[in-house]
């Protein structure tokens, strides 16, 4: 397949960007943290809903838009430019996906139904260290009467303060076999610790206690836990490395225009070898980053089975450049740069993010040394 | 009409793969060990072993051994798919190139753009039949990174130039037969002063001296000029506009060094570090390196894949950017890094100069032959500054 995008792939990012332009420039992240870190705003989520930004990875036999995640790449690639807060991530890239990979027909029909018409938000909730772990689950689903009862604790979930829905990740009694399982936010035996981090983004801790779980609401069969773990992870550290391209460009872009406008010395900036071929390195490497997340989006459509590979590719790569340009952009940007008037911190901020999200640039380059026996 | 072009495409690559099968010789289609395993041709040119000669002079009746020129330059005529076929089906062989030649790299793209229909005629067809060996002579002593500052002259005398100067870093300038020069023509005027020149290297008055470096070979030689007779009709493209046909052809430069890197196999690395160090419990016994192989691995990995993208937006009609000067940065830059971890990999035995085990010190002197690569057609910083002004339009002021 040509690594490019299609013409409909690009009328689809050129109208997020029109969107994301007026309604939620840079400004807005501003505004919400101001407002006691407020998560998102309800109205723009349901503008996006109208969009049809939560039916784009939903199959047609479900109505929804069928159009991929090559297509869902450009949407958080563009949110990544302007730092969007959004339940995008939890509820579609995540647990969209998840719930795509079930088997659980009327589950999922009933969920697809309720993400694409914007009435609900589903967060997945899987760690339990401080560090990215797809196989530790201590959780444990228990078998009691006709259904399940469900204990455990899970670290930083995404959204987890605003959403309708968790997935949860946990181990069935003879501790051999992942189960997932949907529970109802308000469900009792749930609390919650919510925590806002460096991105002004809210992350939860969730403890579980004798949470009593419908045995209709099993999201994995017998087997299949682990499978549909590991690929929603693989999809979503795809989505992930989008939103960071998005990201990365827009310091990088909001830096060069800053060193031709900035003088000292008596002339711009820009002109100091210095800052000239830092400059051209950063762009080399943004210049691979389009490589990687485009060429690990085909590969979630197509099917490819090389998508563990890409993904950590991808993952790893824009984990690293996301480092190098924030840290090179507040630098360039001088004193201005360490202020929080100047929007270019928010960038560094969400790096030291979204970089641990699902495993950091240490863990996938350790990933595909593995993949490639050594 | 579209299934008749397919059916064409398909019967054309089994005939290719058929006749390969049957032509290229066994020992042509190892990985090379030997830099002597390829044919450079020309006047001085030996032929390895029989099974090299063969080879060569089968691709030669073939008329492949350029196939996508025309037939009357004698190539092969074949069109750009039928060429990418021929490749596609040489390297699921393993064929190595029957023939290695800057003519065919470098001047030839040249020649096609910029000469007369006559010189076409007259030098190409000697290239495919790899009767010249050709060599650049840009460079001087004091127009390195600086090219245009370039002073050997060329003096019009009527019916003849007199070239006078010397060129430095002329790749091979000792086996070459003739050489494709920049010389000024106008010292009123820097880059609109510069004309390329064909001379032949048996002319009276042109000598060479190697240079040897630091990997104690010498595929570089000084090249001196001394008031040399060079015909008119060897001026290529228009006086005093040498300079257009120079940088099409560092481009073309650019993009040769650039690929250095592919002939290294991409699992090279990996597999010879767990050959030498071994594993502990499935993982190469030495982290740290394991960590860097893996990181080096990724941007090997990812470079491909940004050469393929900067490719199919090229075939879709747009250039993003991309440009030969990242390429050539970036190309060098994985190849230099690979051969840093390769000296670590082997340990004591990686820095032996002399010994036969070593076969004469191979990795350590081509370990010092990369550090040239980020020097050689253009350096790192050149190449640096480039993308910093032509693509980022960072201010000179």
């Amino acid at each position: 397949m040509a690594l490019i995008i299609n013409e409909e792939q690009q009328m689809l990012k050129t109208s997020t960007k029109e969107f994301l332009d007026l309604k939620s420039p840079l400004s807005s992240l501003r505004v919400l943290r101001d407002h006691s870190y407020k998560t998102h705003d309800k109205d723009l989520w349901m503008e996006m809903v109208e969009m049809g930004w939560t039916a784009l990875t939903i199959p047609e036999e479900y109505n929804g838009l069928n159009f991929g995640y090559v297509g869902l790449g450009q949407v958080l690639e563009e949110m990544g430019r302007k730092l969007t807060l959004s339940p995008i991530i939890s509820t579609v890239l995540m647990s969209s996906t998840l719930i795509s990979l079930s088997k659980n027909e009327i589950l999922k029909t009933k969920l697809f139904q309720e993400i694409m018409n914007g009435s609900k938000l589903v967060s997945t909730a899987h760690e339990e260290g401080i560090q990215h772990n797809p196989n530790t689950i201590n959780s444990l689903l228990s078998k009691q009467g006709e259904g399940y009862v469900l204990n455990g604790k899970k670290n930083f979930v995404i959204d987890g303060s605003i959403s309708d829905y968790l997935i949860v990740s946990s181990k069935d009694e003879s501790g051999s076999n992942t189960m997932l399982v949907l529970v109802d936010s308000k469900s009792d035996g749930i609390t919650y610790n919510n925590k806002v981090h460096m991105d002004s983004r809210t992350y939860s801790d969730v403890s579980f206690r004798n949470v009593k779980v419908d045995k209709l609401n099993l999201l994995s069969e017998e087997n299949d836990g682990d499978s549909i773990l590991e690929k929603t992870f693989d999809i979503a550290r795809v989505g992930l490395a989008a939103e960071m391209l998005g990201s990365v460009q827009e310091a990088f872009e909001m830096t060069m225009s800053y060193l031709k406008e900035r003088e000292q010395f008596g002339v711009k900036i820009g002109s100091f070898q210095a800052l000239q071929h830092r400059s051209a390195l950063m762009f080399g490497e943004i210049e691979l980053c389009k490589s990687i997340v485009l060429k690990a989006l085909q590969a979630i459509d197509s099917n490819d089975s090389n998508l563990p590979k890409l993904a950590s590719l991808a993952k790893a790569k824009l984990g690293m450049t996301f480092k190098l340009v924030s840290n090179e952009a507040v630098q360039m940007h001088g004193g201005i740069g360490v202020t929080d008037d100047a929007d270019i911190g928010f960038f560094l901020k969400r790096a030291r993010v979204i970089q641990r999200i699902l495993g950091d640039s240490n863990y996938h380059l350790d990933r595909l040394a593995k993949i490639n026996n050594y | 009409m579209e299934t008749q072009v397919n059916v064409d495409l398909t019967s054309f690559r089994m005939e290719a793969r058929k006749w390969l099968e049957d032509n290229c010789p066994l020992s042509m289609r190892e990985k090379l060990t030997d830099p002597k395993q390829l044919f450079w041709g020309g006047r001085k040119g030996e032929f390895y072993n029989k099974d090299q000669k063969d080879w060569f002079e089968r691709m030669l009746k073939k008329k492949w051994i350029v196939p996508y020129w025309e037939t009357k330059y004698g190539g092969g005529g074949l069109t750009p798919t039928q060429n990418n076929i021929l490749n596609q089906e040489m390297t699921r062989l393993g064929c190595r190139k029957p023939h290695i030649n800057f003519g065919i790299t470098m001047l030839g793209p040249a020649m096609l753009k910029f000469a007369s229909e006559e010189q076409k005629l007259h030098y190409l067809p000697q290239i495919t039949k790899g009767k010249i060996r050709w060599v650049q002579g840009y460079s001087e002593p004091n127009a390195g990174s600086d090219l245009a500052n370039l002073q050997t002259k060329a003096e019009d005398k009527g019916d003849h130039f007199l070239v006078t100067g010397s060129k430095v870093w002329t790749s091979f300038g000792d086996k070459g037969d003739w050489i494709f020069c920049l010389v000024r023509t106008d010292f009123s005027s820097k880059h609109n002063g510069v004309s390329f020149l064909l001379i032949d290297m048996a002319s009276e008055g042109v000598s060479t001296r190697p240079i040897k470096l630091i990997s104690g070979n010498s595929p570089f030689t000084e090249t001196f000029f001394d008031s040399v007779k060079v015909p008119k009709e060897n001026l290529v493209g228009t006086l005093n506009e040498g300079w257009t046909i120079a940088k099409y052809l560092l481009t073309h430069e650019r993009q040769m060094i650039g690929g250095i890197g592919d002939t290294d196999k991409k699992e090279y690395l990996r597999d010879e570090a767990i050959k030498v160090l071994g594993k502990n419990n499935d993982i190469l016994s030495d982290t740290i390196l394991r960590a860097k192989i893996a990181e080096l691995e990724m941007n090997q990995e990812i470079f491909d894949l940004t050469i393929q993208r900067t490719m199919d937006e090229h075939k879709a009609g747009n250039n993003s950017g991309a440009a030969s000067s990242f390429f050539k940065y970036y190309g060098t830059e994985l190849s230099i890094q690979s051969e840093e971890l390769r000296l670590s990999v082997n340990g004591f035995n990686a820095s032996e100069w002399t010994s036969e085990e070593s076969n004469n010190g191979a990795q350590a002197r081509h370990f010092c032959r990369t550090k040239g690569y980020s020097i050689e057609g253009g350096t790192h910083e050149v190449q640096l500054n480039i993308i910093a002004k032509r693509i980022l339009g960072l201010p000179s002021k």
